[in-house]
């Protein structure tokens, strides 16, 4: 065997290595890009409720009111690990006619001597409808601040889109609301 | 003239004596058989956890220990028998048989080979460490989900950095076997002429690379998550917990075949032996295991089919991950056509892969049943589960590690070891393993949940049969130390073919073989 093979045999272990190693780089990369992909993913095939829960639709204009259907929207909300804030629906359910502007409030209180900032994320269930909940306003679009033992009405302004397919008589929206700063407070709390 | 002197210019024929040898050691077969002895221990280790749990499940209420330490056990339990003894364990076969199987003398990178051992026991005890702690070990399962593990007291930065570390130890280990695979084969070693154990390592190694990264990335997120402020996971700051699952899915599909393949490729070398046939089919075991592997990124989802996902995903999850059950189907028809009027004779390790066979595929049913998305709602996180990837896992995995071990110990050794011994090993393991996990098949479907201290008294019974059959098991296990140890000391010699029936290159190295396994390159025909 003469030094010349020698030497080549170890120049492509080393150039394969090489390439092995950039593409565990990569997948230890991909990881972290499949947070954004996902999200991306479900945007655009509209799959896991995640249309239009951030933003805000436009007002249905030109939208027809099917008054001859009638939906019953279920509403809830929850605040997990707080004792700090409270909020509940004002009524449990609403009948909505598909198409027509409704309104949904929310009674919000901070019961602490703290001002408090929560921001609450949506959920819809059925997932096929959430694309079909059109919110034309609504407090989860921005973190909302209560001040010490403020309580507030949240509102949601919605329609439900016509095209809600007809099995569905029953959706349900609900609300789980974050302390934003208490949060951010006890990490800063935990790093020190 | 071949690639295979190439590479060791320093020739020691003897090596060096005392703990130096083991400490330094670049020889592949000192350090595979390092990373066997490290399994092991690991394999007790888990194994007393797992003992831990089944004495306190004798009966419902609060026995021995508290829920918080049931916790700690049940978590502690999957992670040291995931990355501290199954993946390990096959590891170690890799670095004593690949060599000798492809006709080269040493891995392609020794030195590399010897560090990624090396971080293993540093790994394991920093993992072990935790149950010492301030808020004792990590007690959110092994899959780590949060928001729940980011509750976890001072032991939750020593079981990221733990994890970080199994995983660049699998990961140096994973380049290291290709390389080894496709630049050291002897002249004449074709791709489609390897042994199946060195196909299904390749194989495997190539998973490792592409989701051990993903699972560091997963847990690096959760360390930034509780420390730096960042929301990955946390739906307060816009993230989202169920993220961490699709991502810890993504390496965790992946990785319950990275612990299975190499199972298959022991099992497709014993069964032809002592069935004393060619394997049939195999170009078929090849392409199978690659559809496997592949397949295998495209079914994650099917272990969280109730967090809420579309019913275009349940239905997608559902079909992609019964047809991983074509590909395996035809490894058990191959696997049973090569048994097929063989002259058939049952061994230790040929019994360990006859149990392995059937054991298995009833642990692949079982995953049938769960992969039926609807049927999941009911199986979930039930007892059903924990008694399928026992059987995939236990009579899967550890019995084809078991065959392996039988199979090339008196190669590996010069000395055969104890029949008679080894089929008290077996028989006792057999059924006790039966015991341990078939009852807890019913407790699942009767809808006993996993990972509770306590449970309801209608499920007792079938419980304290379990806990019988998990005590044995685990003694059953001393009888394998003894045979091990008493053939690693003296024994009745072996001869360099060992079995009738064994055909490769391992084969014509004499028992045990040299410190360099061919230091010149065997022609293959």
């Amino acid at each position: 065997m003469g030094a010349r093979a020698a030497e080549e045999a170890r120049a492509a272990t080393r150039r394969l290595v090489r390439r092995l190693l950039v593409v565990a780089l990569a997948m230890f990369g991909f990881g972290f890009a499949l947070v954004p992909l996902y999200d991306v993913f479900c945007e655009v095939t509209g799959l896991n409720g995640k249309v239009d829960t951030s933003r805000a639709a436009r007002a249905p204009q030109g939208v027809r009111v099917d008054a001859s259907r009638t939906v019953r929207l279920e509403l809830l909300a929850q605040v997990p690990d707080s004792g700090r804030v409270e909020i509940e629906p004002a009524a449990p359910f609403l009948e909505v006619h598909p198409g027509e502007l409704r309104v949904a409030r929310f009674h919000a209180r901070n019961l602490s001597h703290r001002a408090v900032v929560v921001r609450a994320v949506p959920s819809v269930s059925p997932g096929l409808a959430a694309e079909h909940l059109r919110k034309v306003q609504c407090f989860c679009f921005d973190e909302q601040r209560l001040d010490p033992g403020e309580a507030r009405d949240f509102v949601v302004v919605f329609y439900l889109d016509p095209a809600l397919p007809a099995e569905v008589r029953t959706v349900s929206l609900g609300y789980t609301v974050f302390e934003v700063r208490h949060q951010a407070r006890a990490r800063a709390a935990g790093r020190g | 003239m071949s690639t295979a002197t190439a590479t060791h210019e320093a020739h020691h024929e003897e090596p060096p004596r005392g703990l130096k040898r083991w400490l330094f050691t670049t020889n592949h077969k000192d350090i595979g058989t390092l990373y066997l002895v490290f399994s092991l221990i690991m394999l007790f280790v888990g194994g007393i956890m797992a003992l831990v749990i089944r004495a306190e499940l004798w009966e419902p209420g609060i026995q021995y220990v508290d829920p918080q330490f049931f916790n700690a056990m049940t978590t502690m339990h999957g992670l040291i028998m995931v990355f501290g003894a199954i993946m390990p364990a096959f590891v170690g076969l890799a670095n004593w048989l690949i060599p000798m199987m492809i006709g080269a003398p040493d891995m392609a990178l020794p030195r590399l080979n010897n560090w990624s051992f090396w971080i293993l026991p540093f790994a394991g005890a920093m993992l072990l460490s935790t149950l010492f702690m301030e808020g004792g070990a990590p007690a959110a399962g092994w899959t780590m989900y949060p928001p729940l593990v980011l509750q976890t007291g001072e032991a939750f930065p020593f079981l990221i950095f733990s994890v970080h570390l199994l995983g660049i130890s699998s990961i140096m280990g994973a380049i290291n076997i290709i390389a080894t695979i496709l630049n050291m084969r002897a002249p004449g070693m074709t791709l489609m002429k390897m042994p199946l154990f060195v196909w299904t390592w390749l194989i495997t190694a190539y998973l490792l690379i592409a989701v051990m990264p993903v699972l560091a990335g997963a847990v690096t997120m959760l360390l930034t998550d509780k420390y730096f402020g960042t929301s990955f996971f946390n739906a307060a700051g816009g993230g989202d917990p169920v993220m961490f699952q699709h991502i810890f899915w993504f390496f965790g599909h992946p990785e319950v075949y990275i612990m299975i393949l190499p199972a298959f490729g022991v099992i497709s070398q014993v069964i032809p032996t002592f069935a004393r046939k060619p394997l049939f089919g195999y170009s078929s075991m090849v392409y199978a295991t690659a559809s496997i592997a592949f397949l295998s990124f495209i079914v994650w989802a099917h272990h969280m089919f109730t967090v809420g996902m579309p019913l275009a995903g349940e239905l997608f999850f559902m079909y992609a991950t019964m047809l991983i059950a074509v590909p395996t189907g035809v490894k058990v028809f191959n696997w049973v056509a090569t048994m097929w009027r063989g002259a058939l004779t049952f061994e230790t390790p040929m019994l360990f892969a006859v149990a392995f066979v059937i054991l298995f595929t009833i642990g692949g049913f079982s995953g049938l049943m769960l992969a039926i998305a609807p049927a999941d709602f009911q199986y979930h996180d039930s007892y059903f589960v924990v008694a399928h990837f026992h059987y995939v896992l236990v009579t899967g995995a550890l019995f084809a590690i078991f065959a392996a071990v039988y199979y090339w110990l008196p190669k590996w050794t010069g000395h055969m070891y104890d029949e008679r011994l080894g089929k008290w090993h077996f028989w006792l393991s057999v059924i006790s393993v039966n015991l341990l996990y078939f009852p807890q098949h019913f407790l699942g479907l009767a809808g006993m949940p996993r990972r509770y201290a306590d449970y309801a008294v209608q499920f007792t019974e079938w419980n304290q049969v379990s806990t019988i059959g998990a005590f044995a098991f685990g003694l059953a296990q001393l009888i394998f130390v003894y045979v091990v140890w008493k053939t690693v000391r003296g024994g009745r010699k072996a001869t360099a073919q060992v079995w009738e029936g064994a055909r490769g290159l391992e084969w014509t190295l004499p028992s045990p073989p040299p410190y360099h396994s061919f230091t010149e390159a065997p022609e293959v025909k």
